[in-house]
């Protein structure tokens, strides 16, 4: 569904590297991303809503989306900081994505939102504002959902709350997804495949069993 | 008796400059908040240079951009029959030249001030630039939109220099209200004088006043 072959300088912290990944993505997949700050996680989110340049190209179900801007991807994406319309309440945070009012009343009501529907979102708390933003994000019936570190800012409980919402949405909307995430609890509850990042480059592919378990294993020899 | 005509005409020049500025500004300063163009700085320090500049070098060259011996004076009187100096159109002009960092510097301070992945978050949803800065930017940006808007009105109601080297003092046609004082000064009418200062004085107060309760109340609210 998703061929993704890109390249691209960067500057992180310890100095310049080169983010170059090839991977191909099946419809409906769930893809978590993890790797060291740095190592370009977000930066391919970016790169995949186009909201930043790169060499190379991405192919969605056959078709490049090398001239296709961000407006017309069909994306949708969780921003760390939720990026909510602060203007806005939290049902017109959805309507202004598209003006179905039942799917939004349906998102919210899959999500526990209904009371909160004419709430100014400033006066939510993170883990509404969370969800809010995740709804918003699925407004568009998206091909792809990227979101990146959605948990991150979130205590224990809200955690396991919106990593709950996450799978129900994707259960019952089957999109294909890429998290971005340091929280191995949710990556090994949210995953079918997991990807670690290290300097751009992709040093491991594969089922959350296989990648989590190398990864604790390489915990345990330190 | 007093004549309020000279009032009447400040305030007609005032809200048509904020208007025309406000449209032409928007956009420049979106630009300017978005850029990292290299001749950001230069067109930067252009916006501001009214800021600096005396009022008389400014309206000494805005006067020799728009004499009809000029290219562009020439062009409009020969068009369209419009005279740019001495006239209403050449003081809507002047003063748009005049205010312009008044209005470009706090819509770019806004616009600069948002969150980026509001924006961006607009444009995932499938929004314009120009929807998102309607729907999106503008309202998330009151307090330095209000700002904008009445410091360009209040600034260009007070302006005096440019307005007597491009439009001179034509009833009904250039006299405002700064000149007129200047003229009532000249001739020691003191008693008008302090009438029309008074009444200048008060207005400006309540306005500023107007502007910081607005701002206040944003940040109390948590907008800002």
């Amino acid at each position: 569904m998703l061929n993704i072959n890109i390249r691209k300088t960067l500057h992180g912290s310890q100095g310049k590297m080169y983010l170059d990944v090839k991977i191909d993505i099946k419809q409906g997949e769930f893809v978590v991303l993890m790797g060291e700050s740095g190592s370009g996680k977000t930066t391919l989110l970016r790169i995949l809503a186009g909201l930043e340049k790169t060499e190379g190209e991405v192919h969605v179900e056959g078709n490049s989306w090398k001239n296709v801007p961000t407006q017309q991807r069909g994306i949708g994406f969780v921003f760390q900081d939720y990026a909510l319309f602060d203007n806005m309440t939290v049902e017109e945070n959805l309507l202004f994505v598209n003006r179905d009012e039942k799917f939004a009343r349906e998102l919210l009501e899959l999500t526990e939102l209904t009371g909160l529907s004419n709430h100014n979102v400033k006066s939510l708390s993170g883990g509404q504002k969370q969800r809010v933003a995740l709804c918003r994000a699925m407004m568009n019936r998206p091909k792809l959902l990227l979101m990146d570190e959605p948990l991150s800012a979130l205590d224990r409980k809200m955690r396991e709350i919106l990593q709950r919402e996450i799978m129900k949405l994707h259960k019952t909307f089957g999109t294909t997804t890429i998290m971005v995430s340091h929280d191995a609890e949710a990556t090994y509850a949210l995953a079918d495949r997991v990807i670690v990042l290290e300097q751009g480059k992709i040093i491991k592919d594969g089922s959350k069993d296989s990648v989590l378990k190398k990864e604790q294993k390489m915990v345990y020899s330190l | 008796m007093i004549d309020f005509a000279p009032f009447l005409l400040s305030f007609k020049l005032a809200g048509l400059t904020t208007l025309i500025l406000f449209m032409m500004a928007l956009p420049f300063a979106w630009w300017l908040s978005q850029t990292d163009s290299k001749s950001k700085p230069i067109l930067e320090a252009i916006t501001a240079l009214p800021i600096v500049l005396p009022p008389s070098v400014l309206g000494f060259y805005i006067l020799v951009v728009l004499s009809p011996h000029s290219a562009l004076g020439g062009f409009f009187e020969d068009t369209f029959g419009v005279k740019l100096v001495f006239s209403f159109t050449g003081l809507v002009v002047a003063s748009c030249f005049y205010s312009l960092p008044f209005m470009v510097q706090p819509l770019q301070n806004g616009f600069e001030s948002l969150n980026t992945h509001m924006l961006e978050a607009s444009y995932l949803a499938g929004k314009s630039k120009l929807q998102t800065i309607w729907h999106v930017a503008l309202p998330n940006m009151k307090p330095a939109l209000i700002t904008a808007l009445i410091i360009t009105f209040a600034h260009t109601v007070g302006e005096f220099g440019v307005v007597i080297m491009v439009g001179g003092s034509i009833p009904n046609e250039t006299k405002v209200a700064s000149v007129a004082i200047y003229e009532m000064v000249e001739v020691m009418e003191y008693g008008k004088a302090h009438i029309y200062s008074g009444l200048m004085v008060a207005m400006s107060f309540v306005v500023l006043l107007l502007v910081y309760i607005f701002n206040h109340k944003q940040k109390k609210i948590g907008i800002v």
